[in-house]
């Protein structure tokens, strides 16, 4: 046998070490960012008394989508108040949302790119598969290493988990708007901004608010997983029972996120539903 | 004035356009440069040219190029060869901005499928190419609402295209066109999606659209109807080729190629053969007030004839006489025609199809009396001649 094995390992670490020397001062400005973004919507969800706070809750998503989905949110929160998680709950959502922003802010531009020049899909399309098929506590490493523990290595974890929908389903919905469409745009003498901004973005907002959905969900789904670098949160709880066998504990933070992440989903979904109804031929 | 000029133009599909039009100038066919290359000919060498105030109309089946060659007209699809003049112009070699240009003021298009913005109001959608131009919002609102209002759309402003019947969607679309006020208006068989009764009607309403506007319009379809109603001129294309060009009549009459012919054959006879061209001179006539009834009798009998037409010195119609009438007139010892003059009577313009007056000419025996704006004689259309002329049509298509 051939003792021989491929260093990639010691590539890796060595790679790693130059560039966080080199992108330090970058790194740490862009974490003092994220940090001031996560704090922001914590305090903005922490501020209110709980009482309150379900109120408001509860009349936003009757008029943004159901009286139905309004009671469900009421009792959801009143459920996790009553369990004791409130603040976790709160830091979850704030971890969550700041996740989609970002996720949003870097993901939709990107597909964006992607669909207008096909050379820049061909190079992104790889990365996202990369991001999509890595096991997701293997990049939990890398954040950890670039930002240290705590919430913001959490929430960049978080971004590269769920920006691929996003830049994916933006692609997918401006390539789908139909040629004819396209075509009457440019037929009238618009550029391509024009025809963008007009025609292909406004056409392709269902298939993007679906990926927003997802965005959203994944991002819910990582911040668990990202209790392991500190994020706290539900997360936080869920990953205490586990390490102290506690099966109550775990039920408590399991069902908080589950009603989390079915109360995300019905409002995207009902939203984007509302959106797209009454306007196709 | 010629407003659109196309020389020699030629479009190849496919990645080696070059090879493909080397092998067309040898004389290739376009079968032997598929298996050869692999390029598609799309356009072969086509040239014509479109007046000002024109209809043009090209006309073929599906797969003959048409929808290609009329996207070359604002190069929606790129030109792989030759020459498209847009008022002297040649936009084939023009930057993205100057055909931007073209797009926004000269050119505009309305397309099979409609291609309105679902997410747009009926407004928003008619002032979209002004939008595009940079037109304050308040002028351009202005200038849809008269836009939609030509087309007839007046009171669905605000409502949305889902809103809307197939036939007011590409209402919808021709108000867009007309918004920006173009010179030139491109057609991709605009009407091909509506139902037969609502295409004829839109048909119609170009047609006057057309009478007041006389803007050149560049029409495609593959309907020869569709053609012979809306064109001037009259385009045949096949295989990315124009086999003939000419008038309505020239194509009916004297179809140049075997192509042509299939076509023609389809076409109802009835519909195409106007009043002008089956009907007699009007030679045996009475004048009015000359004339009296001995003078109309002795003519119908010379002629042999039932009914003698009535017309004044200008040749104005005055009415109709009846050989009874006429003979008892003459035994009653009357004078003149007054009281033996039938006024009401059938009458057609010369520019009447043969359909329509059929309608006219059935359960009567009297014959149809042609006459202009003015009321003056043209000619005379009995039963018996409108039938002979139809089957000698048929006759010339066998």
């Amino acid at each position: 046998m051939i003792d021989f094995v491929i260093p990639l390992a010691d590539w890796v670490n060595a790679g790693f070490k130059v560039v966080s020397y080199h992108l330090s001062p970058i790194l740490r400005s862009l974490s003092e960012i994220l940090e001031v973004l996560i704090r922001l919507f914590e305090s903005i969800l922490l501020w209110p008394p709980e009482a309150v706070f379900m109120v408001l809750t509860g009349l936003i998503v009757w008029r943004l989508a159901t009286p139905r989905l309004a009671v469900f949110a009421v009792i959801g929160f009143l459920a996790a108040f009553g369990m004791g998680v409130w603040a976790e709950t709160m830091a979850t959502i704030a971890l969550a949302l700041s996740g989609t922003a970002v996720s949003l802010l870097v993901g939709v531009p990107l597909g964006i790119l992607a669909s207008q020049n096909n050379v820049a899909e061909r190079i992104i399309r790889p990365l996202l598969d990369f991001m999509q098929t890595l096991p997701s506590f293997v990049y939990l490493i890398p954040a950890v290493m670039f930002f240290g523990m705590g919430k913001v290595a959490a929430l960049v974890a978080t971004m590269i988990f769920a920006m691929p929908p996003a830049v994916r389903l933006t692609n997918l919905g401006i390539r789908e708007v139909s040629r004819e469409m396209v075509e009457a745009a440019r037929a009238f003498g618009s550029n391509r901004w024009q025809t963008l901004m007009d025609v292909q973005l406004p056409l392709a907002l269902p298939t993007i608010m679906a990926g927003v959905n997802q965005c959203i969900m994944m991002s819910l789904a990582m911040t668990v997983i990202a209790s392991m670098i500190g994020a706290g949160g539900l997360g936080l709880v869920v990953l205490r029972s586990m390490q102290t066998l506690d099966i109550g504990m775990g039920a408590v933070g399991g069902i908080s996120i589950v009603i989390l992440a079915i109360l995300l989903d019905r409002l995207t979904e009902t939203i984007s539903r509302k959106q797209k109804a009454g306007r196709d031929i | 004035m010629n407003i659109i000029e196309v020389q020699n133009l030629y479009k190849i599909f496919g990645k080696k356009p070059k090879k493909a039009l080397e092998m067309i100038s040898q004389g290739y066919s376009k079968e032997d440069i598929l298996a050869d290359t692999g390029q598609t000919v799309g356009i072969n060498n086509v040239s014509f040219t479109v007046k000002a105030g024109e209809s043009f109309v090209v006309m073929g089946l599906s797969g003959s190029g048409k929808s290609t060659l009329i996207r070359c007209l604002n190069r929606l699809i790129e030109p792989t060869s030759g020459h498209v003049l847009i008022e002297g112009k040649d936009i084939t070699n023009m930057d993205v901005e100057d055909l931007q240009e073209i797009r926004r003021k000269k050119v505009s298009m309305v397309f099979q499928s409609f291609a309105i913005f679902p997410h747009r109001t009926v407004l928003e959608n008619a002032a979209y190419g002004l939008k595009v131009r940079g037109v304050s919002p308040k002028e351009r609102e202005e200038k849809a609402f008269e836009a939609l209002e030509m087309v007839g759309l007046k009171g669905w402003e605000h409502s949305l295209p889902s809103q809307l019947s197939g036939g007011m969607q590409q209402r919808v679309g021709l108000a867009r066109a007309l918004a920006t006020e173009p010179e030139i208006l491109l057609m991709d068989e605009a009407f091909s999606a509506l139902d037969p009764l609502i295409r004829k009607e839109m048909q119609n309403e170009l047609l006057e659209l057309q009478e007041r506007m006389r803007k050149s319009i560049l029409f495609i379809t593959h309907d020869l109807d569709e053609a012979l109603r809306i064109g001037d001129r009259i385009a045949l294309m096949k295989d990315g080729e124009i086999v003939q060009i000419g008038t309505p009549e020239e194509i009916l009459m004297s179809p140049s190629t075997k192509y042509v012919q299939k076509f023609v054959e389809d076409v109802d006879r009835s519909r195409v053969l106007t009043a002008e061209m089956v009907m007699k001179k009007p030679t045996v006539v009475v004048y009015f007030p000359k004339d009296g009834p001995r003078v109309a009798l002795r003519r119908m009998e010379e002629y042999s004839i039932s009914s003698i037409f009535v017309i004044d010195r200008e040749r104005h119609l005055k009415g109709l006489v009846m050989a009874e009438d006429a003979l008892t007139a003459v035994e009653n010892n009357k004078k003149d025609l007054d009281e033996i003059l039938i006024t009401d009577i059938p009458t057609a313009l010369p520019d009447t199809s043969v359909k329509d007056m059929f309608s006219l000419l059935t359960g009567k025996s009297l014959p149809l009396a042609i006459i202009n704006e003015e009321r003056k004689l043209q000619g005379v259309v009995v039963r018996g001649s409108v039938m002979a002329k139809l089957a000698e049509g048929g006759m010339v298509n066998d």
